[in-house]
């Protein structure tokens, strides 16, 4: 009974995320399939493969992980890599704080943390009002299972994608992206020009000594801090204004 | 191997986890500071734009592809395309343009 309650109250969400959590589900499964075969080069097992990407959900961080681990390397140096390769994922979790219910119990916001991935932010911070948990765990009940077994599969079957398919999937993540920040810069004018100055400094940070040698993940986490904080000192949002992402 | 995999998993998955629950756990207050809600208000737009570009055009076989799935995206979410709709189209785009130049 309890169980068909809450499919009643929290039933519309639930269907929401699953709905908009397919296309990251489909991108998921493509993507931790190449995982896969770093994992494999790593000397994981298939269901080695499946636990590291069950709990850590983390492309750019999961790579550097077995990177490490196909080193050797002290348990130490796993830790440190893995921080630097995932703390955006703490400045994602800042903003979601802030979009949850001050009275949201603490276990909706173990589990919707479990699984702040740059692609399921991207979906919850589009949707308007606070965040429901429900929605969230729609999408998770798609995404993880496609990047997990994703993953096993790509440590089990190596390359058995077309490489034109691979290479025409590998875009539907960015696409996703862009759906997602496009609207609002459309209707805001600040955050228009933020996007395509933020568009700007990361093609040039790829290209300036002493950026580009940074990973992708570090070279996101500058960017962010500073470009936010300069936006958020010159044009502070109004107060009713910063509920909406 | 001198180390154990599983610990290795273990370590990775426990950092991980600490970075994503941590703050949704601690901070449960609303931020009253203007120039931090401001902040981060701006920070989803600005992570996902630096991660879009120039990422985009290193993803697919050839530039041209992930630049035009890139035009191609931006013009359908600004007409007001759905998510699924624009994810979908970007992939069309560089199936068809890699098979146009490749």
């Amino acid at each position: 009974m309890l169980q068909k309650g809450v499919l009643v109250t929290h039933g519309q969400a639930l269907r929401e995320g699953v709905r908009d959590g397919m296309p990251i589900a489909l991108g998921y499964f493509v993507v931790s399939f190449t995982l896969g075969i770093a994992a494999k080069n790593a000397g994981l097992t298939p269901f080695q493969g499946f636990l590291a990407s069950f709990f850590n959900n983390a492309s750019a961080g999961e790579y550097a992980g077995f990177t490490t681990i196909a080193a050797d390397a002290a348990y130490l140096e796993i830790a440190l890599i893995t921080l630097v390769a995932n703390a955006r994922y703490l400045l994602m979790s800042c903003v979601l704080s802030q979009k949850f219910s001050p009275d949201a119990s603490i276990w909706h916001r173990i589990f919707v943390g479990f699984d702040v991935t740059d692609e399921i932010f991207g979906i919850t911070v589009a949707r308007p009002g606070r965040l429901d948990p429900y929605y969230n765990y729609g999408a998770m009940l798609v995404a993880l299972p496609g990047w997990s077994v994703g993953t096993a599969v790509g440590v089990a079957a190596g390359n058995i994608l077309p490489i034109e398919a691979v290479s025409a999937l590998s875009v539907a993540l960015y696409g996703m992206f862009l759906a997602v920040i496009i609207p609002p810069a459309r209707q805001d004018k600040i955050v228009g020009a933020l996007v395509l100055l933020s568009f700007l400094a990361s093609f040039v940070a790829v290209h300036l000594p002493g950026l580009m040698e940074l990973s992708g993940g570090t070279r996101t986490i500058i960017l962010t801090v500073l470009l936010s904080g300069l936006a958020a000192y010159f044009f502070p949002v109004k107060e009713d204004a910063s509920h909406g992402a | 191997m001198e180390h154990e995999i599983y610990v290795y998993l273990f370590i990775m998955s426990a950092v991980t986890l600490a970075i994503r629950i941590l703050p949704l756990t601690l901070i449960r207050r609303q931020i009253k500071n203007r120039f931090l809600r401001s902040f981060l208000y701006y920070v989803p737009y600005v992570t996902l734009a630096v991660m879009t570009f120039p990422a985009i055009l290193d993803a697919t076989r050839t530039p041209a592809a992930g630049g035009l799935a890139l035009v191609f995206g931006i013009a359908l979410a600004w007409w007001g395309a759905s998510l699924f709709k624009v994810a979908a189209s970007c992939c069309v785009v560089v199936f068809l343009t890699e098979m146009v130049l490749l």
